[in-house]
């Protein structure tokens, strides 16, 4: 599902972020990503949907290599992850059904068929009966919640996690450590770029450490 | 193809609703287009009309041959043979100066004062057309009949009307100039207020290019809301300018009662009307794509971080 041979990163003005990095997630596997704070993490994900290309080797995700995608095919790329980030970005003018609706959108589905799809999402993550509500008077949980509604419910192959727990206290992170498991457990391929150890305990995947933009332990 | 039209028209609503959002600038924006695009629009009008009764006037250019006041019967009748003999005469009326007088009355509301009159003051005419309409054949036949006995004065009727008629060419030339420096003006003021928005929802356009939105679909509604902005203008124009017309026509209306003759202003037509509408609406749309084209590109997610 995800590949990556040799892969290598150097930013304009020579900070060197991954170095001869390579490693394999299958399809349905449950993958974290850890190391400490600059440790290539961040870029690692950005790579794999094409915000940032590699400076070499080759980044293949279900068989395209981004590294080499014209920008016009990066949106399509795109639409395969679901994205869930540490600040959530979510979309503060729009409540919360329209937030998730928006992947769908983007994607041409009907509203009809959009809105049973937004409903379904959010009734996975708890959210069900707040989808008139704006964003902003949501808590922080709740808000990463929304933002992995959003991130699911085009139902993508993979999602992608950086810092999901980041800003969380304890009681919140384990309710979203396992969403993630719940959707692992029904085919999603699961990345989680963090370095939270209690996430780390409760899910037990598989663990790709990087160590100064280096490989240290897949 | 139905997702793809639901897509636009979920676009256009969106567009609506962030015009709804700002009702007052947006409402500002197209007030100063409209009131722009009304300059060169009215300024057509005028000059259309003029030029639509010149165009009457010059058509057909005649030439008129006024007899002396005290030409006889017999004198008038060789005029009439010479006419009828000239080959550069395709065909002329005769309009004595009974008929003259009783045009006079009916056309311009001067009947009192034509009552009043002790003797006809009008002369006998005859109203040549020529078989050539070229300004040199008309002024060889004024040339030739005013050199025959009795032939008080000659005049080419057409001569004024041709020269209004290169005056308003000239106008069309000025209204013309007027609207492209217009046009220019209203992709500029697209390009800026479309350049702001971009700015303003930067958050948001890097969070759905992070959600696989494409450069389209980030686009739609910023070229709906130039195009819209445009026609909004449009309508504003056709309204200054209709009521421009209205206005005009009203007190002109008191004016063709002074004269007894019937003066008004044709409005814009159905199809000038639409252009009005369409045309800045392209503009609009324009200056948009320019813009959202150029700031777009600037904006690319988790590059600056």
């Amino acid at each position: 599902m995800i590949s990556l041979s040799h892969v290598s990163k150097r930013y304009p003005g020579g900070r060197q972020a991954l170095h001869d990095v390579g490693f394999t997630i299958e399809s349905g596997e449950l993958a974290f990503i850890t190391g400490h704070s600059g440790a290539g993490k961040t870029t690692l994900l950005k790579l794999l949907v094409a915000i940032e290309r590699p400076t070499s080797g080759s980044v293949i995700v279900s068989g395209q290599n981004v590294g080499a995608l014209k920008p016009r095919a990066v949106p399509f790329l795109r639409r395969k992850f679901g994205l869930v980030f540490q600040d959530h970005k979510l979309l503060f003018d729009r409540n919360v059904f329209n937030n998730v609706a928006l992947p769908l959108q983007i994607a041409g589905y009907r509203a009809k068929d959009a809105a049973r799809r937004v409903r379904a999402a959010l009734d996975k993550v708890g959210l069900l009966a707040y989808e008139k509500a704006l964003p902003i008077t949501l808590s922080g949980g709740e808000q990463q919640r929304l933002c992995i509604a959003r991130a699911i419910v085009h139902r993508p192959a993979i999602l992608l996690a950086d810092e999901p727990t980041g800003n969380l206290d304890a009681e919140y992170a384990a309710e979203i450590g396992e969403l993630f498991r719940s959707f692992n457990q029904v085919g999603v391929t699961v990345v989680i770029a963090t370095h939270d150890p209690a996430l780390l305990a409760q899910l037990a995947p598989r663990v790709i450490t990087l160590r100064h933009g280096k490989l240290a332990a897949a | 193809m139905m997702a793809w039209l639901a897509q636009h028209a979920r676009s256009f609503g969106a567009t609506f609703a962030r015009l709804a959002r700002a009702p007052l600038g947006a409402a500002l924006n197209i007030l100063v287009i409209g009131i722009a695009l009304s300059l060169p629009v009215g300024l057509y009008v005028v000059i259309a009309n003029l030029q639509a009764s010149s165009h009457q006037l010059a058509a057909e250019p005649q030439v008129s041959a006024f007899m002396a006041l005290d030409a006889s019967r017999a004198e008038v009748a060789q005029i009439e043979a010479r006419l009828k003999q000239n080959p550069l005469v395709q065909r002329f009326r005769f309009v004595p100066r009974e008929q003259a007088l009783q045009e006079l009355k009916q056309a311009s509301g001067l009947a009192d004062v034509v009552d009043s009159l002790p003797q006809n003051p009008l002369p006998d005419a005859f109203v040549v057309n020529a078989r050539d309409s070229t300004p040199q054949a008309l002024e060889a036949l004024r040339d030739e009949i005013r050199q025959w006995p009795r032939v008080a004065h000659v005049q080419l009727d057409a001569a004024w009307a041709r020269r209004l008629d290169a005056a308003l060419r000239l106008g069309r030339l000025a209204v013309a100039l007027l609207g492209a420096l217009l046009a220019l003006a209203l992709v500029a003021v697209t390009f800026n207020t479309i350049r702001l928005q971009v700015l303003t929802q930067r958050d948001e356009i890097e969070v759905i290019k992070l959600i696989g939105a494409t450069d389209a679909f980030i686009r739609r509604p910023f070229l709906y809301f130039g195009a819209l902005q445009g026609c909004g203008g449009g309508i504003v124009a056709w309204l200054i300018v209709s009521g421009g017309v209205y206005l005009l026509n009203h007190n002109l209306g008191e004016l063709s009662h002074v004269y007894a003759t019937l003066i008004q202003l044709k409005h814009l037509s159905l199809g000038d009307s639409l252009s009005l509408l369409a045309f800045p609406a392209a503009l609009g749309w324009f200056g948009a794509w320019l813009s959202v084209g150029r700031h777009l590109a600037l904006i690319e997610p988790g590059a600056g971080k």
